[in-house]
C-alpha cells in the first residue's frame, strides 16, 4: 500500500513536469494573409501558438473575452511590442519580426501565455 | 400594451439617459421606458403613439434621423456591437493584411463600391480606412473581406471607454457577488468548527447526511462563484499551461474531493482523519473573489494617469460651419474646421488661433503651472483648458493625430514595458505554477512517509495549502504595476516616458549633458547691444543691419528684425542679397556694399576691423558681436544674445544637489560658452563643439564610465540623445512624437530633468519592495505552508489562512504601488503652485 501511494506521488510529478514543459505546447496556427485571430478567455489565448516568417508583417487581432484584470495586455517579449486589450473589444496587434527566433507573448503578469515562432 | 424599440444616438451618460426618460415620460401612453446606453437604443412599452415617441425623442437631441439604410446598420450593431455611426459621418476602420501602397488602391476600390460611400481613404500608416457617407459598417468590413483584407470598425472613443467601464464594474460586482456566496457558506462552517463542533464524520449518524448536505452547498459554491477557476484551469491545462486558477481550482477541489470521500465512504478513511474540509473550499473561493475584487479596483487607481489623460479629451466642438455655429461631437471635427471656444472650455481639438486672444491652462499636457498666452498664429492642444476670452482656431490635428491623442497612445504602451529589473520575476513566474505542483505533491509524499497519524488529512492539508498560498500575482503583479503607476505620474508633469527600460536607467545617472541652445537658454536670441563707429549713429547701424536681414530667415535676423521694429526704425530695400551659411549675409545698398557677419569672415572679404575690444566685451557677457561693414571698413557692432531660461539656473542646482555633474554642450565659441555657464551655474562647459560630434563627445563620456543623460531639442541633438544612455528630448509646449529621445519633457522647464529622475528613482524602489515583498512572501509561504515548522513548533497552515494570505499579498503589490501616486519629485513644485495661486 505504501509503495503504491508513493510510486503513484512520483508518477504524478513526473506527468506534471512532461504535461508542462517537456511536450509539444498546443495547436500551432500559421499565419495566413499574416493575419490570426486570436481568442483571450479563460486563461489562455486560443491559438497559443503561432508560425510567422520573418520580415513578415503580422496582424494579430487578439479578442479578449476575460474580464479578469490579469488578461488586460499582452506584451511581447523581445519584440518591445505591448497593447491594451479592452474587454469585449478585438484589438489588433501589428508587428513585424525581423529575426527568426521564438518569442514569448504573456500577459503582463505571465499568467497567459503564448508563443510566436518565427522561421 | 405594446413595446416599441426606438434607436437613439449620442446618448453616453446617465444624465442622457434620463433627459430621453424625461421627454418621452411625457409622451401620453407611454409606460415604461428603459434606456441602453450600450446598445443606443430606448425600449417604451405602453400604448403611445410611435409617430410621438419619435418626435419627442427628436426634440430631446437624442433622436435618429431615418435613414434608408438604417434597417442593416442597427442590425449589423447588434451582431457586432461596434459601430458608431448612424446618420452619415466617417466611419474609420482599421484594416489587417495590408503591406503595400497596391493593397490600399484595392482596399479603396472595394470600399468605394460600396453603395451609399461617398468617399473612402486608406492610410497605411497605421492601417486605418475612413469612410465618409451613408454606407452600413458591415458591408464596409464584407467590402474590404473579399477585397483579402480584414477590416474591423473603430469605436467612437467615448462610448467605447464607457463600455470598458461599465463591464469593468460588472466584473467587480459579480466578484463581491462571488465573495458573499463563498464567505456566506464557509464563514458559518467554520465558527461552527472554531466554537467547538465536530467537523468530523460518524458513519451511520445523522452527521454523515449533514455533512452531505454541506458538501452538495459546497460543490454549488465551486460551481458558481468557483466556476472561473475550474473552467480557466481546464483550459489552460489542455494547453500545457498553468495558472492561477490552476492552483485555486486544484486547492479547493482537493479539499473538497478529499471531504467527500470521507463523508461517503467514511470506511476507507482511518478514523482519526474522518476529518471534513468543505469549509476551506468555500472560504478560499471567497477570499480569493475578494482579492481580486479589491485588486480590480486597486488597479483602476493605477491606472488614473490614462483616465485623467482620456478624461481630458472634449466631447463635442462648437464649430463654425455654413455660416452657422453648431454643436458637434469631437470625432466629426475635421482638419481646417474653424471652432470656436469659451472661457471655461476645453480646446477639442490640436489647431492654430485665428481670432481672439486668451490664456490656457496647458498644465495637464505639459506640467507647467502657468497659463499661457494665446492670440492669432499661436497654436492650441485638444485637452487644454481656456481660462479667459474667446477663441475661434482652425482645427490642424483632429482624431489620432492630436497631441493629448498620442500622448495616451505613448504612456499606455511605455506602461506596458518593463524595465530589466523585472525579468527575473518574469523568468520566475513562467514556471512558478508547475514549479508549486511539484511541491506540493513533494509535501504530501513527505507527510505521508514521515509525518505523524493520520497521514491522509495531513498529506491533504500540507498539499493544499501549498497550493493556495502560492501567489503568482504578486511576482507577476511587481514591476508592472509600479511602471504604470511611475509613467503615469510622470505624464502628469509633463514627462513622456518612452521605455520602461528609461525608468531604471534614469535613476542611476550620474552625468548629465544640457545643451545650450534651446535647453538651457530660451532659443529666441534678442539684441542687446548697438555699437556704432564715430561718424555713425546707433539707429543708423540698426537699421542697414534691417534692411540687410530683412530678406533672411535665421534666428539672429528674426532677433534684429525685431529690434529694428521696437525703435520704429524701417528697413530701406537692398539689392543683390546673398546669404552665406554660417559666415553672414551681405547685399548692395545706394551703391555700396554692406555686409554683416562674424569676424572671421570678413577678415577674410579684408574688411578693416574696428571697435574689437567692445566686441570683445560683448562675448564675454555671452552675447553673439555680429559686425556690419559698409564696402571695405566696419561700421557697427551688434550684440545677440539668448537669455538662459528664468528656472534654469534653479533647476541645474536641483541636478547637482542630487550629485549629478552636470556638462554644457554648445558649438558657440569658448568666451559666450564660459558666460552662459556662469549664469546657468553648470560644472564644465564643452564648447565648439560642431553638431554632429555631440554624440561623439557623449560617447567619450561613456567611456570614461560615466552614465550620461543628453537633454537636448530633438532634432539636432538627436544622435546624441540615441548615444546617451537616457536622451532627454526638450519639446516645446506640446511636441511629443520625438522618437530619438526616452524621455520627452513637454514643459520646456529643466526641472523635468531632475523631475524624471526623482519619479524613476522611487520607482525603481517601489518596484524594489514589490519584488522583495513577493519573493519573500512566497519563499517563505510555500515552506511553512508544506509544513517546515511542524517539527520544531507543531504549526502547520490552515488552508484558509492561506486564502486570505494569498489574496492579501497580491492587493498589497497593488497597493504599494499605487503609494506611488503621491510622490511629489520635488519641493519647486509647491512653490510654483503657490505662485501660481497668487496669481
Amino acid at each position: 500500500m505504501n509503495w503504491l501511494i508513493n510510486l503513484s506521488g512520483l508518477a504524478l510529478m513526473a506527468l506534471i513536469v512532461w504535461w508542462f514543459w517537456l511536450s509539444g505546447a498546443g495547436k500551432t496556427r500559421r499565419a495566413t494573409h499574416g493575419t490570426v485571430d486570436i481568442v483571450v478567455d479563460d486563461g489562455v489565448y486560443e491559438p497559443a501558438v503561432i508560425e510567422s516568417n520573418a520580415g513578415e508583417p503580422l496582424s494579430l487581432r487578439f479578442e479578449r473575452r476575460d474580464a479578469s484584470p490579469c488578461a488586460e495586455q499582452v506584451v511581447f517579449h523581445g519584440l518591445d511590442v505591448s497593447e491594451y486589450l479592452p474587454v469585449g473589444e478585438t484589438t489588433t496587434v501589428t508587428l513585424t519580426p525581423e529575426q527568426p527566433g521564438t518569442y514569448r507573448f504573456t500577459c503582463q503578469m505571465n499568467m497567459y501565455q503564448g508563443k510566436l515562432i518565427v522561421h | 400594451m405594446r413595446t416599441h424599440h426606438l434607436p437613439i444616438q449620442g446618448a453616453t451618460c446617465q444624465g442622457c439617459a434620463n433627459k430621453i426618460r424625461t421627454a418621452l415620460g411625457a409622451v401620453p401612453g407611454a409606460d415604461e421606458i428603459q434606456v441602453d446606453l450600450d446598445g443606443q437604443e430606448v425600449t417604451v412599452r405602453g400604448d403611445a403613439r410611435p409617430e410621438a415617441l419619435t418626435r419627442a425623442l427628436a426634440e430631446s437631441g437624442y433622436g435618429v434621423e431615418p435613414a434608408p439604410e438604417s434597417e442593416s446598420e442597427s442590425e449589423s450593431e447588434s451582431e457586432d456591437s461596434d459601430s458608431t455611426q448612424s446618420g452619415g459621418g466617417d466611419i474609420q476602420l482599421s484594416i489587417t493584411g495590408a503591406t503595400c501602397a497596391s493593397c490600399v488602391r484595392s482596399i479603396e476600390t472595394a470600399l468605394g463600391g460600396v453603395p451609399g460611400v461617398r468617399e473612402a481613404s486608406m492610410n497605411l500608416a497605421d492601417h486605418s480606412a475612413r469612410v465618409s457617407g451613408q454606407a452600413a459598417p458591415r458591408d464596409l468590413i464584407r467590402a474590404v473581406e473579399s477585397a483579402g483584407y480584414g477590416a474591423s470598425v473603430v469605436d467612437d472613443p467615448h462610448r467605447a471607454d464607457q463600455q470598458r467601464e461599465a463591464r469593468e464594474q460588472a466584473h467587480y460586482r459579480q466578484l463581491l457577488r462571488h465573495t458573499g456566496y463563498g464567505l456566506g457558506v464557509g464563514a458559518p462552517l467554520m465558527l461552527w468548527g472554531l466554537l467547538g463542533g465536530s467537523m468530523t464524520v460518524q458513519p451511520g449518524t445523522a452527521s454523515q447526511a449533514a455533512w452531505l448536505a454541506v458538501g452538495l452547498i459546497t460543490l454549488a459554491v465551486l460551481a458558481v462563484p468557483g466556476r472561473p477557476f475550474f473552467v480557466g484551469a481546464w483550459k489552460a491545462l489542455r494547453h500545457h499551461n498553468a495558472n492561477m486558477d490552476t492552483l485555486i481550482a486544484l486547492g479547493t477541489g482537493t479539499a473538497w474531493l478529499y471531504s467527500m470521500v470521507v463523508v461517503l465512504a467514511p470506511g476507507l478513511v482511518p478514523e482519526a482523519a474522518r476529518h471534513v474540509y468543505f469549509e476551506a473550499s468555500a472560504m478560499i473561493i471567497g477570499l480569493i473573489s475578494l482579492g481580486l475584487a479589491l485588486e480590480v479596483r486597486a488597479r483602476g487607481k493605477t491606472s488614473a494617469a490614462v483616465k485623467r489623460l482620456l478624461d481630458l479629451r472634449a466631447k463635442t466642438a462648437r464649430v463654425l460651419r455654413d455660416g452657422g455655429e453648431q454643436d458637434i461631437p469631437v470625432e466629426q471635427v475635421v482638419a481646417g474646421d474653424r471652432v470656436r471656444v469659451r472661457p471655461g472650455e476645453k480646446i477639442a481639438v490640436d489647431g492654430e488661433v485665428e481670432e481672439g486672444s486668451s490664456r490656457l491652462d496647458e498644465s495637464m499636457l505639459t506640467g507647467e503651472p502657468m497659463p499661457v498666452a494665446k492670440g492669432p498664429g499661436d497654436s492650441v492642444a485638444a485637452g487644454t483648458l481656456n481660462e479667459g476670452g474667446t477663441l475661434i482656431y482652425r482645427a490642424t490635428r483632429v482624431g489620432a493625430d492630436t497631441a493629448l491623442a498620442q500622448i495616451i497612445e505613448l504612456v499606455k504602451k511605455a506602461q506596458g514595458t518593463k524595465p530589466p529589473i523585472g525579468r527575473l520575476a518574469d523568468q520566475v513566474s513562467a514556471v512558478f505554477v508547475p514549479t508549486i505542483m511539484l511541491i506540493a505533491v513533494a509535501a504530501a509524499l513527505v507527510w505521508f512517509n514521515v509525518g505523524p497519524q493520520p497521514p491522509f488529512s495531513h498529506m491533504m492539508v500540507a498539499a493544499t495549502t501549498v497550493l493556495i498560498i502560492a501567489c503568482p500575482c504578486a511576482l507577476g503583479l511587481a514591476t508592472p504595476m509600479s511602471v504604470m503607476v511611475g509613467v503615469g505620474k510622470a505624464a502628469e508633469y509633463g514627462i513622456l516616458i518612452r521605455q520602461g527600460e528609461a525608468l531604471q536607467t534614469a535613476a542611476d545617472l550620474d552625468t548629465v549633458v544640457l545643451d545650450k541652445t534651446g535647453t538651457i537658454t530660451e532659443g529666441r536670441p534678442a539684441l542687446t547691444r548697438v555699437l556704432a563707429v564715430d561718424g555713425e549713429t546707433e539707429e543708423e547701424v540698426l537699421t542697414l543691419a534691417a534692411s540687410l536681414e530683412a530678406g533672411s530667415e535665421h534666428p539672429l535676423a528674426r532677433a534684429i528684425m525685431t529690434a529694428a521694429e521696437e525703435r520704429g526704425l524701417s528697413p530701406r530695400s537692398v539689392s543683390d542679397f546673398q546669404a552665406l551659411n554660417g559666415k553672414g549675409v551681405s547685399a548692395r545698398l545706394d551703391g555700396a556694399t554692406l555686409r554683416l557677419g562674424n569676424r572671421r569672415w570678413l577678415e577674410q572679404q579684408d574688411v578693416t576691423l574696428a571697435l574689437e575690444d567692445q566686441a570683445a566685451g560683448l562675448s564675454k557677457d555671452a552675447a553673439t558681436p555680429l559686425f556690419l561693414a559698409r564696402d571695405d571698413r566696419v561700421i557697427g557692432v551688434l550684440g545677440v544674445a539668448d537669455r538662459i531660461k528664468d528656472d534654469a539656473a534653479d533647476a541645474i542646482r536641483r541636478l547637482r544637489e542630487r550629485g549629478l555633474r552636470v556638462i554644457m554642450i554648445t558649438g558657440d565659441i569658448q568666451a559666450s560658452a564660459d558666460a552662459i555657464a556662469r549664469q546657468a551655474g553648470v560644472d564644465e562647459v564643452l564648447a565648439e563643439v560642431l553638431p554632429e560630434d555631440k554624440a561623439r563627445e557623449v560617447k567619450r563620456l561613456q567611456g570614461d564610465g560615466a552614465k550620461v543623460a543628453m537633454v537636448g531639442d530633438g532634432i539636432n541633438d538627436a544622435p546624441a540623445l540615441a548615444q546617451a544612455d537616457v536622451g532627454f528630448a526638450i519639446g516645446t509646449g506640446t511636441d511629443v512624437a520625438i522618437e530619438s529621445a526616452a524621455i520627452t519633457l513637454m514643459s520646456g522647464s529643466l526641472h523635468g530633468v531632475a523631475d524624471a529622475m526623482a519619479i524613476s528613482r522611487a520607482t525603481l524602489g517601489n518596484i524594489k519592495q514589490n519584488l522583495f515583498g513577493a519573493f519573500v512572501y512566497n519563499s517563505l509561504g510555500v515552506p511553512v505552508a508544506a509544513g517546515l515548522l511542524y517539527p520544531f513548533t507543531g504549526w502547520l497552515l490552515s488552508p484558509v489562512i492561506a486564502g486570505a494570505a494569498m489574496s492579501l499579498s497580491s492587493v498589497t503589490v497593488v497597493s504599494n504601488a499605487n503609494r506611488l501616486r503621491f510622490f511629489k519629485p520635488g519641493k519647486h513644485r509647491a512653490d510654483q503652485e503657490r505662485s501660481r495661486a497668487a496669481v
